[in-house]
């Protein structure tokens, strides 16, 4: 074991480590280069592997996917780079068209990672804010990962690298360099599966179901709630989005038969409805409370803290909640 | 060119530019390309009447020359992205008849399975890579093609082929730019067939020449009557080589005419009197090089007819080799959207138990 390390840099470490071990992989993006991306995730990449490998584009996210998307055709292994994930609607198109659909239309599969700062409560304002993934949720053929620890977050990089189909990868800003998150990561190569969700805390009287810089908003919840109401909140962390793991999700339900679905994007069209629905199909008998989600209110991310913060969901609506299904 | 100039009678029949580096039998295989694409065209529009065909039936009348011509400079291991009007494209690269056929009518056999339909398929063996419906997306992802290609010391260059249509979108853009930052050897074949569904030129772009476009973005721009398949082959030759010795790349105009609507259904209504009638009677590709041809005493007009005839006879047995295929089994839909040893096929939901 190594020291402590960043989210950020446990992503840093599974890029490199990938480049080093397969001469396929190469970076593209905006900035990416001598600048080392916007938070400068790949700092000192193009020093080890050369702008060959580690390619500066113009502001071009179509164009992006799409060389991308050529390349990986070609059985190379690009890591496409969104400055911040509310640009990866410029690159929507060639995503949702030419990278979902390549497999099943017999033009080949598109083994790609396409990466990127999402999420809020960085004061960035409504378009450096963006949680993406109900976007893509309805399109058949992209996978999405979205870690929240270093560990999951190296593991879940390289296990996208090398996955044979395209990879949407979300990275939490918020999560980038807290210390909090921060954890000593195994010296030997490892990788965390694909579609395979983490229980972050177990329980047995509720389960919240979330993922992303929510991920600590359910545990903090779920510490206030055993403290003052004695409660045993179980935590699920999805980890993958696309596919969903839908075992874990009915199996954590089943337990506690109390269920939360929090996540940062909008309520309205989120992720949360899907597994709701799922939850409601496969588990109705299991319910012994009403499923609950809990999202961002559905307006643009705003800019001033205090907007902002009234945006966001909060620890205390999921102790709220929490209470709320305890005493049903 | 202003279609007023265009709508002059010649003073001379129109043949082919006689300066060129081909030799006899190059001009048989581009005369049997060009006599396989338009017909490949007329089996598919007698199809779609007999509702084989139950998708768009696209056609390349009169404007085969520039796909064919332009292809033919390519080396085997070079790569077309070809668009809709580009079958004859296809035809250069080595996909067989039979395999557009299964795909038109749906069959299992289709290299796409029956997922997609005409030519959106690749055979990344043959170089080849199929479109997609969405206009100017292919230049970027041709542009990926080469840069892998770069990375690994491979020499190959790459045509995408894009109407004038496609100009106008901001994914032709990117794509172009992003060839021309990287210097990578793509040819964009710009085919200007005077129209994009109903909408005529004049109305897709106010400069008044596309290949003007290529000073844009820094690259070498190339003009050629797209009617003349000799001269689309030797302007892409020029290319190639410009391309292939690492110069960058290249967008090359082919000045056409597309004398079919959009697809079978589009009545051309908007297409001002007489127009198609002039491109049929005086600037047929076709009709062109066979003037050449005969005029150049290259080949006798029995000659031609008898690739004619081979052509009708080639393309009877590959259509029934298509039309004999099975149709896929409606199960196999669910298959294949990701490697599905490790992502589970997406049958059905059954709501009851068996």
């Amino acid at each position: 074991m190594g020291k402590e390390v960043t989210l950020l840099e446990a992503i840093r470490q599974g890029l490199w480590e990938e480049m080093k071990r397969d001469e396929s992989v190469f970076i593209i993006g905006e900035d990416v280069g001598i600048y080392g991306g916007a938070f400068k995730l790949t700092e000192g990449f193009i020093d080890e592997f050369g702008p060959e490998r580690v390619i500066d584009t113009p502001i071009s996210e179509a164009a992006i996917v799409g060389v991308a998307c050529g390349a990986a055709l070609m059985g190379m292994k690009p890591v496409a780079e969104f400055q911040f994930i509310d640009f990866i609607s410029c690159g929507f198109d060639m995503l949702t068209n030419y990278a979902a659909k390549s497999r099943y239309r017999g033009c080949g599969a598109i083994s790609a990672v396409f990466r990127g700062p999402c999420g809020s409560g960085v004061r960035g304002g409504p378009f450096h804010s963006l949680n993406a993934e109900s976007f893509f949720l309805n399109t058949a053929g992209l996978k999405m990962v979205e870690p929240s620890t270093p560990y999951d977050a190296k593991g879940l990089i390289k296990a996208a690298i090398r996955d044979p189909d395209p990879v949407l990868f979300f990275e939490h800003k918020k999560l980038y360099r807290l210390p909090r998150i921060k954890q000593e990561l195994p010296e030997e190569d490892y990788i965390v599966p694909i579609g395979k969700a983490r229980i972050a805390r177990e329980g047995k009287d509720l389960s919240i179901i979330t993922f992303g810089a929510q991920v600590l908003n359910a545990l903090d919840a779920a510490e206030i709630l055993e403290k003052e109401d004695g409660l045993q909140v179980e935590v699920l962390d999805l980890r993958t989005l696309a596919p969903l793991d839908k075992p874990a999700i009915l199996d954590t339900v089943k337990k506690t038969n109390r269920v939360i679905i929090l996540h940062e994007a909008s309520v309205t069209g989120g992720i949360g409805g899907e597994i709701a629905a799922i939850i409601a199909e496969e588990a109705f008998e299991w319910l012994d409370a009403p499923i609950l989600r809990i999202g961002s209110i559905d307006t643009p991310v705003p800019f001033a803290p205090q907007l902002e913060d009234y945006y966001l969901p909060s620890i205390g609506e999921v102790v709220e909640a929490a209470r709320r299904l305890a005493n049903y | 060119m202003n279609l007023s100039v265009r709508l002059k009678k010649p003073e001379k029949p129109l043949s082919c530019t006689k300066e060129t580096s081909l030799k006899k039998e190059d001009f048989a295989k581009l005369y049997r390309f060009l006599k396989i694409t338009r017909m490949f065209d007329e089996i598919t529009v007698r199809l779609k009447r007999q509702a084989k065909i139950t998708g768009g039936v696209f056609s390349s009348l009169g404007q085969e020359a520039t796909a064919v011509g332009t292809c033919y400079a390519l080396e085997e291991r070079d790569f077309i992205a070809p668009l809709i009007r580009d079958i004859g494209a296809c035809f250069v690269k080595g996909i067989l008849p039979r395999e557009i056929f299964a795909s038109y009518l749906g069959r299992a056999t289709s290299p796409n399975r029956g997922t997609d339909l005409q030519f959106h398929f690749a055979d990344l063996k043959k170089g080849f890579i199929g479109p997609i419906s969405h206009l100017g997306d292919m230049v970027s992802v041709m542009a990926g093609v080469l840069l892998a290609s770069k990375m690994r010391r491979e020499d190959r260059v790459a045509i995408a082929y894009v109407g004038e249509g496609a100009t106008s979108t901001g994914a032709f853009h990117e794509g172009i730019n992003f060839a021309a930052v990287q210097k990578l050897p793509l040819i964009v074949v710009v085919e200007n067939n005077g129209y994009a569904y109903s909408t005529p030129t004049h109305k897709q772009c106010a400069a008044k020449h596309f290949v003007d476009k290529a000073v844009g973005y820094g690259i070498l721009g190339l003009q050629v009557d797209g009617n003349d398949v000799v001269a689309c082959y030797e302007t892409a030759k020029k290319a190639v080589e410009y391309a292939r010795s690492g110069n960058g790349s290249v967008l090359i105009e082919a000045i056409t005419y597309r004398r079919k609507g959009h697809a079978e259904h589009d009545n051309q209504s908007y297409v001002p009197p007489g127009e198609i009638e002039w491109w049929a009677e005086h600037n047929d590709p076709i009709k062109r090089f066979e003037l050449f041809l005969t005029e150049e005493n290259i080949f006798s007009k029995e000659e031609l007819l008898q690739i004619e005839k081979d052509v009708a006879e080639y393309l009877e047995e590959e259509l029934t080799i298509a039309e004999s295929a099975p149709s896929p089994e409606p199960i196999t839909a669910a298959y294949d959207v990701f490697d599905n040893s490790i992502v589970p096929p997406a049958f059905k939901k059954k709501f009851l138990e068996s």
